[in-house]
């Protein structure tokens, strides 16, 4: 088997005026690594190449990247699921700034997270053991805490893409309605007034590539529709 | 280095994992100035690979469950090196510190009744190992790990933590008189180095799994904190205890939880033989993981492993139906057909022991303050420094840990370091300002590699580096190999003093990262060695062919490791608990 | 929450119920047409403005003509800020936009209860 062709998006800001691609040949001797794996045998070429990489088992939510046109985690990225003709083209997240190569400025993803108010809140008196819950309302947290906040999601959605600072976008909304679907919140009605705006939900237009891509299987336009009925439900 | 920018706070906590962010979580409450510094977004520490539980007797799985039957586990699962004041602390305020988790949102599973959903882990039993497996592992799911991090992380964001976040700490700051007052840390995103002053440091940076070549551990645990205070000359403990894993996914290296076999999956060698039924009578797979693991090696050793080469055995789960592995271990489904190319609810898994978790670290008391020893083998308080979470050496899982601890240690001692060094700084800290000089000792080390001009590649030394600690200090141990093991790494240590970093851009330089990471691996690797060799005896984690017996008229001690002499002494071991009885060696048996 | 005062009911939700509402009205009005189209293949101009000179019809028409206001105000509102990302083209051109609508829609009464 010849060597894998690899195109990989560089730039170093302090040696670089403008992004450019970069051929690789990557000898994987025929096995089906996954592209994180290919990634390090391109940092032992360039030493200088830099993509951010954790766990390596699909759970930090580190690696996400634009693997052929698609976004994924590099690390549960088999080569046979992403490679045609022997050739891969790897990209940072789309429309993200990018720092250096495959490093992406996360800072307005983090802040739409943020901005959901991403924890339990609950005005109740704090009882001596846990707050019970019946596994039926926990298995309404089934598909949406399991968030890993890799972005892919957000950044493959044209809305996000537009409208960054003011649309929460997919990653975000998936956890704003993880909370509201939680038995033990009783914040609802302001976590819903936080969200009636034109922009923070109803940029959604329900194309669906959040879904499309998730590495984890969840789906976040369902949970938008889902925060959708929770605000018509509560305004008329 | 006077041109140096710093950062003041009160107590700057390096290391966003459990730990970090427990002991973060209770300054921020407090309204310290704290801050969290931590080489990867919070939410990427190894704390989110934790599967299987948090273990702690909050009875309800068992209403009359005791958190002294925990501890017994505990003592007895850590081979009686564990700390009994120590264990006690941690068996007794866990069930505090796991409540606590729930009411700030941890998405637990439930049993019916609406409590937290409990399993059976490896080690666990009733009344003191008197009325059988007991089911003591609070769980969400298979991604226990990953529920309490970001449970953990959106805490300190609501309570406003100051984050540092790609951030590398380098090396400790030590003043005239030895305290430690602070560090110097790069932003990693921009390059700039900055002197961090600070009355209390944590090191809460978690293992080193990656000293071997084979570790369910993440990329990035390189054991920063370890490597910090080595230089720094203060000593680690036990460092000689590493916990092979029974089931990493063969050759992958994944994890697959404890509670695979906790839910009732067994172990099996070639001749499809359950074989921890006869190693193991009573507790069958769900004995002490030393135990297991070692009993998986044998297997392989007298030729009954499965696969071509037979090194390696089979996790069977099929019977468990595909409802069960889909409600309480979906994570795992994911992992093993994604890694291992099969489908759990059809074919047993390829599994193989592992390198998992570090036992040893620094040594500290139950508030988190790091300790030394003096010529006379007195015990003393290093200022200003703190660890907690796997950095640690509380140490509360001796030559072993149970399934399920270390989520309850994070929580724990994180919570513990936090509110002693909230105290403390109420009650007012002054430390000598660290002066030029000392600041430019703890540069030295980042300034080498700055100015490096040629030698060996980085990436090739750290391989041989997990070459040698595979080969000569895995599960089974032998003095030659050892002997062997220790004389390679004094030479690589010398290669790598020598090494050649030749990136030396600002922007994101991920091999400067790795560059720094290299010399801590290298500390962990070599007080490791030095400290396997030394203890000569098996005990726990530690198996020698050569001692193959536990020797408790030498060695019912902590080994702790001097790094400047490179020697090894002992530390003896609390078995003082303050409110049960002490509980005496007994030949560890499941 | 983000303030936004160029939508039309400054909350996301009653645009997103007001696009729906309108999407029926204009449903059913162009079904309707369609319908009394196919019915009447020989249509001439005298059965075209007895048609609309029945006041049900006028206000039939006229709630298809809102709802086309609306309807386009709310979809062009959001295309123009996805991606006109200069203040000044962005409302320079929903003033252009409204201007129109605004046109249409007077246009649009005065052929309906006109000569």
């Amino acid at each position: 088997m010849s060597n894998l062709q690899v195109s990989i998006y560089r730039y170093n800001p302090e040696t670089d005026s403008a992004p450019y691609m970069q051929e690789f040949q990557v000898d994987t001797k025929g096995r089906d690594v996954m592209v994180l794996d290919v990634l390090h045998m391109m940092k032992e070429q360039d030493s200088g190449l830099a993509f951010r990489r954790s766990c390596r088992e699909g759970v930090c939510g580190s690696d996400g990247m634009n693997m052929n046109g698609k976004n994924g985690l590099a690390c549960i990225t088999p080569l046979s699921e992403v490679v045609k003709g022997n050739k891969l083209t790897l990209r940072p997240l789309p429309g993200l700034p990018v720092i250096r190569d495959m490093v992406v400025d996360m800072g307005l993803f983090y802040k739409q997270y943020e901005r959901i108010q991403p924890y339990l809140q609950n005005d109740t008196p704090v009882p001596a053991i846990e707050r019970l819950q019946s596994p039926e309302e926990r298995d309404k947290l089934d598909g949406l805490y399991e968030c890993i906040l890799c972005a892919c999601c957000s950044t493959s959605c044209p809305s996000f893409w537009w409208n960054p600072d003011k649309f929460v976008g997919p990653a975000g909304l998936l956890q704003s309605y993880r909370f509201l679907a939680d038995s033990r919140d009783t914040a609802t009605s302001e976590r819903l007034t936080d969200l009636e705006d034109p922009f923070s939900v109803f940029r959604c237009r329900g194309i669906m590539n959040c879904v499309a891509v998730c590495p984890k299987g969840l789906n976040p336009t369902r949970a938008i529709g889902k925060i959708r009925e929770m605000l018509l439900a509560d305004a008329t | 280095m006077s041109n140096l920018r710093s950062l003041t706070f009160d107590a700057i906590i390096i290391g966003g994992g459990g730990s970090g962010l427990r002991a973060a979580l209770e300054l921020a409450k407090s309204g310290k100035k704290t801050a969290v510094l931590s080489k990867v977004f919070p939410t990427r520490s190894h704390t989110v690979s934790a599967q299987g539980g948090i273990t702690c007797a909050i009875a309800s799985s068992d209403p009359d469950d005791d958190w002294r039957w925990h501890m017994y586990d505990t003592v007895k699962g850590g081979d009686y090196i564990a700390d009994q004041d120590a264990s006690e602390y941690m068996c007794s305020e866990g069930p505090k510190a796991v409540f606590e988790l729930e009411h700030m949102g941890l998405p637990f599973s439930r049993f019916d009744n609406g409590r937290i959903y409990q399993r059976p882990f490896g080690g666990q039993s009733k009344n003191f190992g008197e009325g059988g497996q007991a089911a003591r592992t609070c769980a969400a799911a298979d991604r226990t790990g990953h529920a309490l991090l970001h449970t953990l992380y959106q805490n300190n964001l609501k309570n406003n933590t100051t984050f540092l976040n790609e951030w590398y700490a380098v090396d400790l700051v030590k003043n005239a008189e030895g305290d430690v007052v602070g560090c110097i840390a790069m932003c990693i995103e921009t390059g700039e180095v900055v002197h961090v002053k600070s009355k209390a440091t944590v090191l809460a940076t978690g293992g080193a799994g990656r000293i071997y070549a084979s570790t369910t551990n993440a990329l990035i645990n390189t054991g920063d904190g370890i490597g910090m205070a080595l230089r720094a000359g203060f000593p680690m403990q036990d460092m000689e205890m590493w916990q092979f894993h029974p089931t990493g996914i063969y050759g992958a290296g994944t994890l697959v939880t404890e509670g695979c076999r906790g839910e009732g999956g067994y172990l099996i060698n070639k001749d499809g033989e359950r074989f921890m039924e006869r190693y193991a009578p009573n507790a069958k797979d769900l004995a002490g993981r030393d135990v297991v693991a070692r009993s998986m090696v044998m297997e392989i050793l007298e030729g009954r492993g499965c696969g071509e080469n037979g090194d390696h055995v089979f996790l069977k789960l099929d019977h468990l139906g595909e409802e069960v592995l889909g409600k309480r271990l979906p994570g795992i489904v994911e992992l093993s057909k994604t890694f291992a190319h099969v489908d759990p609810a059809k074919d047993p898994i390829p599994v193989v022991p592992t390198c998992h978790y570090m036992m040893g670290g620094i040594p500290t008391n139950i508030h988190g303050q790091a300790i030394t020893q003096d010529e006379s083998g007195k015990d003393h308080i290093v200022n200003g420094l703190y660890a907690c979470g796997e950095a640690a050496c509380v140490s509360v899982h001796g030559a072993n840990r149970l399934g399920g601890n270390s989520l309850l240690d994070l929580v724990v001692f994180g919570r513990a370091a936090g509110m002693f060094i909230e105290g403390a700084l109420n009650e007012g800290i002054e430390y000598l300002d660290a002066s030029e000089s000392d600041v430019e000792f703890a540069m030295k080390r980042i300034t080498r590699w700055n100015e490096s001009e040629g030698g060996e590649s980085i990436p090739a030394l750290k391989a041989e580096l997990q070459d040698i600690m595979q080969t000569s200090f895995g599960v089974f141990r032998e003095e030659k190999n050892m002997q062997e093991g220790v004389k390679k790494l004094e030479e690589l240590r010398s290669r790598i003093a020598n090494a050649h970093l030749p990136d030396k851009s600002n922007a994101f330089n991920t091999a400067r990262v790795e560059a720094l990471e290299l010399d801590n691996l290298m500390e962990v690797a070599e007080a490791t060695a030095i400290a396997a060799l030394e203890r000569k005896e098996s005990r726990g984690a530690h198996s020698r062919y050569d001692y193959p017996d536990r020797d408790d008229v030498n060695w019912l001690k902590h080994s702790l490791y001097f790094p400047m002499s490179k020697e090894l002494k002992k530390r003896d071991v609390n078995f003082k608990p303050k409110t049960v009885d002490t509980f005496e060696p007994k030949v560890r048996t499941y | 929450m983000v303030t936004n005062i160029t939508s039309f009911g400054r909350s996301g939700l009653s645009d997103w119920l007001m696009q729906r509402f309108s999407a029926v009205v204009l449903a059913i009005y162009t079904v309707f047409m369609v319908a009394y189209l196919l019915l009447n293949p020989n249509l001439d101009y005298y059965a075209w403005t007895a048609l609309f000179d029945q006041t049900w019809m006028r206000i039939f028409s006229l709630l298809a003509f809102i709802s086309v206001a609306a309807h386009a105000w709310i979809g062009l509102w959001t295309v123009t800020t996805d991606y006109l990302k200069s203040t000044f083209v962005r409302v320079g051109a929903q003033s252009l936009i409204i201007l129109a609508i605004f046109v249409y829609l007077v246009w649009g009464i005065q052929i309906l209860w006109g000569a």
